[in-house]
């Protein structure tokens, strides 16, 4: 095994990230302003990390490619933040929140990184609500709490189904401070298309203006990518239509060691696929299976009559309702972890249980809930709690008032009412668990570029529990990189102003320019969205929730041909020097049609099924996934050497000094 | 369904511009509003003809990022969703669509119908925050009791996408309700309080200065807003505002 230095603390668990803040090297406040560092990304990671960056006192220059920082998508993460403040009294802690990420990402995470994101989680609800985010509330003033998945707390805070938009908000508006300040040079509609690497440390970027096409360079003394994951491989996702590998893949290509690319959450409840020109997939929360159940019909010939459109949902009695999560998981029933539920309604669904015409769909119920409510709400103003009509009402005003915001985007997508008729689901690509490597710092393997949030691969382990993706990257933008990269910077107090004349700057330049050329002159006969999607297809029958040695062989092939065929075939009308959008998409799709390819190489040579990724050829005889501690308990490092099919496997074996590894259980 | 559309199409900042006719076939109901013309512009790169530039990225309505005057209205027909989330059985087969940009002095026209809203990031730099460092010593988040009422209605206030459909909407083209519904947020909070008096007059001069005209009082914008944020949050900008500037004459 290749000797990898994660940079671990040594010392008790507890203690790691005290003793290492204390013996890091500083830089003194009037050096920090003459240190530049580039930002790229604007989500939770990528914006609290350049507002505090700024704060502290370095000249921070942030890209994002939309029209502003605040449109990045951790926007759109709606059900909660986690955080072991235990408010509930319900036996939660810092141990417990790091013990059930570990054990749901099937441990395949590092244990001193997601002990310190525990440990920091507290922090993060604080420094929030300072910056007057307008989390949920209890009567009494006190913030309130959810349930998520894998879990057996209430620790997740949240803003109705909008705590994504809050908390990115919040960022938002601490980046505003700095901007004004003049301490945050934002560059908005600006792309990164290249790293540029001086003497081996990262020094700049090359980006391009998406409004003029021009092509410009960019200098820093350090360079943090905060780009988010690559789940638009699958071209249907949740992610939002720019969110793109492209930052992460450059950097890879550079010398950046890309981890565990095949770790990718494939997300139970979301709205299922309704035609074969649809650009997106939309999420509903997992928040909603706080209160929703999750069934399919026990008897086929009722599954018939409800594709016929004879029977509705409603009309299917208790007896013959099959709620297959709280059968085979009674523990944690409708909450089990995400990669877990998806599978369940996979193994339905392949039995012909799927209750819409692709039969590629699964209910989730809220019946149960609005009764619930509906008499707890009876009872409290002293009304009958016997009347059904008014109990359905009460009911559905208390859904409403938690949920109202999901509910209403169902209807409108799918045109029925979800308070009336059961959701249908399916599960949908979501998040990448894996993404650059990086050590305890942050630093990928290439000295003076770092990686944050979910464009890393650090916390998550094989399977991400739900509301802990906005935990992760506040945590690493607010409270870890901004101490971490101080480590690097203290050496960089006397290197001045990094010159953009430098040879690697025109380099990396000229090969920007290149490709886009390549492009713009190709004048192929099919639209980038053509190679897309067809990779996408590729991805999910052969990468998606279920994997096969056979299948993997026969993807790696294919897209390796698609490939091929993209950089021959692809017509991208109109020109460099402007507002293009085919063209940005081309990069971004051409970046994806390599990881593809590594995704696969690696899904292959994972023998072994854990957390999100399932070989088929690894699973018990109930068809849980079958781990192999013995010959996989490591994190897979890819060097780049040319081709994706060429890549050279490192391995960090990971190291359970606080935790017995077991066989993950929710039964 | 069988539609015509009549799409603003503009090369650039400095090119005039014109409305351009399109038919496009077999659209079903089922397609989001930026699905049909996802199709159309495929039809058009097929040709080697530039497609139809527009501003979107989450497509479920959270980001803010699409806009679009759909037959006189920002975000078309439907009300309470964005563009992204209009689907297009609200058309009928035969229907003429009018697509132009959002128009406002202050919103100038990039390309097609994507449009420059900076002007707003500008307005949120001005004082859209508290002044708050990251430190890992702030109180703790529970010391502060906030009254559900005022979190609630500071959540809904803070639900703004900034979209600029209250712009488009408006005659006078007025940031009113954006501006307001941020002026709001922190005004409801025990934690925005500390530095009100100061943000308000902030926001409403940056706001004036990009351009944006004053309040038209038809509240036109909040029944195009697509997160229906409500007026009542213009009027606690007025008081606010008052409340600042009779403070400072003391």
């Amino acid at each position: 095994m290749t000797k990898i230095d994660a940079k671990i603390p040594s010392g008790a668990l507890k203690d790691k990230w005290t003793n290492h803040k204390n013996n890091i090297n500083l830089v003194n406040p009037a050096n920090k302003r003459l240190i530049d560092v580039i930002v790229v990304g604007t989500g939770l990671a990528g914006g609290s990390a350049a507002a505090t960056l700024a704060e502290l006192g370095y000249s921070v220059k942030a890209f994002c490619f939309q029209d502003s920082p605040r449109r990045a998508h951790s926007i759109a993460a709606q059900g909660g933040i986690n955080a072991a403040k235990n408010y509930q009294g319900d036996g939660d802690s810092i141990y417990r929140l790091f013990y059930d990420t570990v054990k749901g990402g099937d441990y395949r995470s590092r244990e001193a990184n997601v002990y310190r994101l525990a440990e920091v989680s507290a922090n993060i609800i604080d420094q929030c609500v300072a910056q007057g985010v307008p989390f949920a509330r209890e009567y009494g003033g006190l913030l309130d709490n959810r349930s998520f998945g894998g879990v057996l707390v209430s620790r997740t805070f949240y803003a109705k189904g909008q705590t994504g938009q809050q908390l990115l908000l919040g960022a938002y508006s601490a980046m505003n401070r700095q901007i004004g300040r003049g301490k945050i040079k934002m560059y908005n509609r600006h792309e990164m298309l290249d790293v540029v690497i001086v003497d081996g440390k990262a020094r700049g970027i090359i980006a391009r203006d998406l409004v003029t096409g021009k092509v410009e360079r960019h200098s820093a003394h350090a360079v943090v990518i905060g780009s988010g994951g690559y789940g638009n491989v699958f071209f249907l996702s949740t992610n939002a239509m720019g969110s793109n590998t492209s930052a992460a893949w450059k950097v890879h290509k550079k010398g950046a060691y890309f981890a565990n690319p095949c770790f990718t959450q494939i997300h139970p409840t979301c709205i299922p696929v309704a035609g074969d020109l649809q650009a997106k997939l939309t999420l509903m929360s997992e928040s909603l299976r706080n209160d929703g159940r999750i069934w399919v019909p026990k008897n086929l010939e009722d599954v018939k009559a409800i594709k016929s459109g004879q029977l509705k949902p409603t009309k299917i009695t208790e007896e013959n309702r099959d709620y297959y999560l709280e059968r085979r998981y009674p523990a944690f029933g409708n909450l089990v972890p995400r990669d877990v539920a998806s599978r369940a309604a996979k193994e339905r669904c392949d039995a012909g249980y799927g209750v819409n015409q692709t039969g590629q769909a699964v209910y989730l119920d809220f019946e149960a809930a609005i009764e619930r409510y509906g008499k707890e709400t009876a009872h409290v103003q002293g009304l009958d709690e016997n009347d059904k009509t008014l109990v359905t009402k009460l009911g559905k005003e208390v859904i409403a008032n938690k949920y109202g915001n999901l509910f209403q985007m169902y209807e409108k997508i799918v045109d029925e009412n979800p308070y009336e008729t059961p959701m249908m689901i399916f599960p949908a690509v979501h998040y990448t668990m894996g993404g650059i490597w990086v050590d305890y710092n942050l630093m990928t393997t290439i000295p003076g570029l770092y990686a944050i949030g979910e464009a890393n691969f650090s916390d998550h382990g094989a399977n991400r529990l739900g509301a802990s993706a906005l935990m992760q990257g506040l945590a690493d933008g607010y409270f870890v990189l901004p101490y971490t990269i101080g480590d690097y910077l203290a050496d960089d107090i006397r290197t001045g102003p990094i010159s953009t004349d430098q040879q690697a700057f025109a380099d990396a330049e000229k090969d920007v320019v290149s490709n886009l050329d390549h492009f713009i002159n190709n004048k192929g006969t099919k639209s980038v969205d053509y190679f897309h999607r067809k990779l996408g297809h590729i991805m999910w029958e052969k990468c998606g929730m279920a994997r096969d040695k056979a299948g993997l062989v026969s993807a790696i092939s294919e897209i390796k041909a698609l490939r091929d065929e993209f950089w021959k075939d692809v017509l991208i009308p109109g020109g460099r020097n402007e507002f293009n959008e085919e063209l940005a998409k081309a990069g971004r799709v051409a970046d994806f049609l390599e990881l593809g390819e590594l995704f696969a190489k690696d899904a292959l040579d994972r023998e072994e099924s854990c957390g999100g990724h399932f070989r088929e050829e690894s699973q018990s005889e109930e068809g849980e996934a079958k781990r192999d501690d013995e010959n996989y308990k490591y994190v897979s490092m890819w060097e780049y050497t040319g081709n994706p099919a060429d890549a050279i496997l490192h391995k960090e074996d990971l190291v359970y000094e606080n935790i017995e590894l077991k066989t993950r259980s929710y039964k | 369904m069988n539609l015509t559309l009549k799409i603003w199409r503009q090369k650039s900042a400095s090119d005039k511009g014109k409305m351009v006719n399109y038919q496009i076939s077999d659209v079903s109901g089922d397609m989001s509003f930026l699905e049909m013309l996802d199709v159309l512009n495929q039809d058009l790169i097929s040709k080697n003809d530039e497609p139809v530039a527009f501003d979107h990225d989450c497509r479920e309505g959270i980001c803010g990022m699409c806009s679009l005057y759909i037959n006189g209205e920002p975000h078309g027909p439907d009300r309470g969703v964005t563009t992204c989330q209009l689907h297009m059985r609200k058309f009928k087969d035969g229907d003429t669509i009018y697509i132009e940009p959002f128009r406002a002095k202050a919103f100038p026209i990039i390309k097609d119908l994507v449009v420059d809203r900076s002007a707003f990031d500008r307005i949120q730099q001005s004082g859209a925050y508290v002044s708050v460092n990251t430190s890992g010593n702030t109180q703790d988040a529970n010391s502060i009791p906030v009254p559900k009422e005022d979190a609630d209605m500071a959540f809904d206030a803070a639900t703004c996408i900034g979209c600029g459909a209250c712009v488009a909407a408006c005659k006078n083209s007025s940031a009113m309700l954006f501006v307001a519904a941020k002026v709001s947020q922190f005004a409801l909070l025990p934690q925005g309080k500390v530095e009100a008096k100061k943000r308000v007059q902030d926001m409403v001069n940056q706001m004036d200065a990009e351009g944006f005209g004053n309040c038209s009082n038809t509240g036109a914008c909040e029944a195009e807003c697509p997160k229906g944020i409500s007026l009542e949050n213009i009027a606690r900008m007025n008081r606010e505002l008052l409340k600042a500037d009779t403070a400072v004459r003391n």
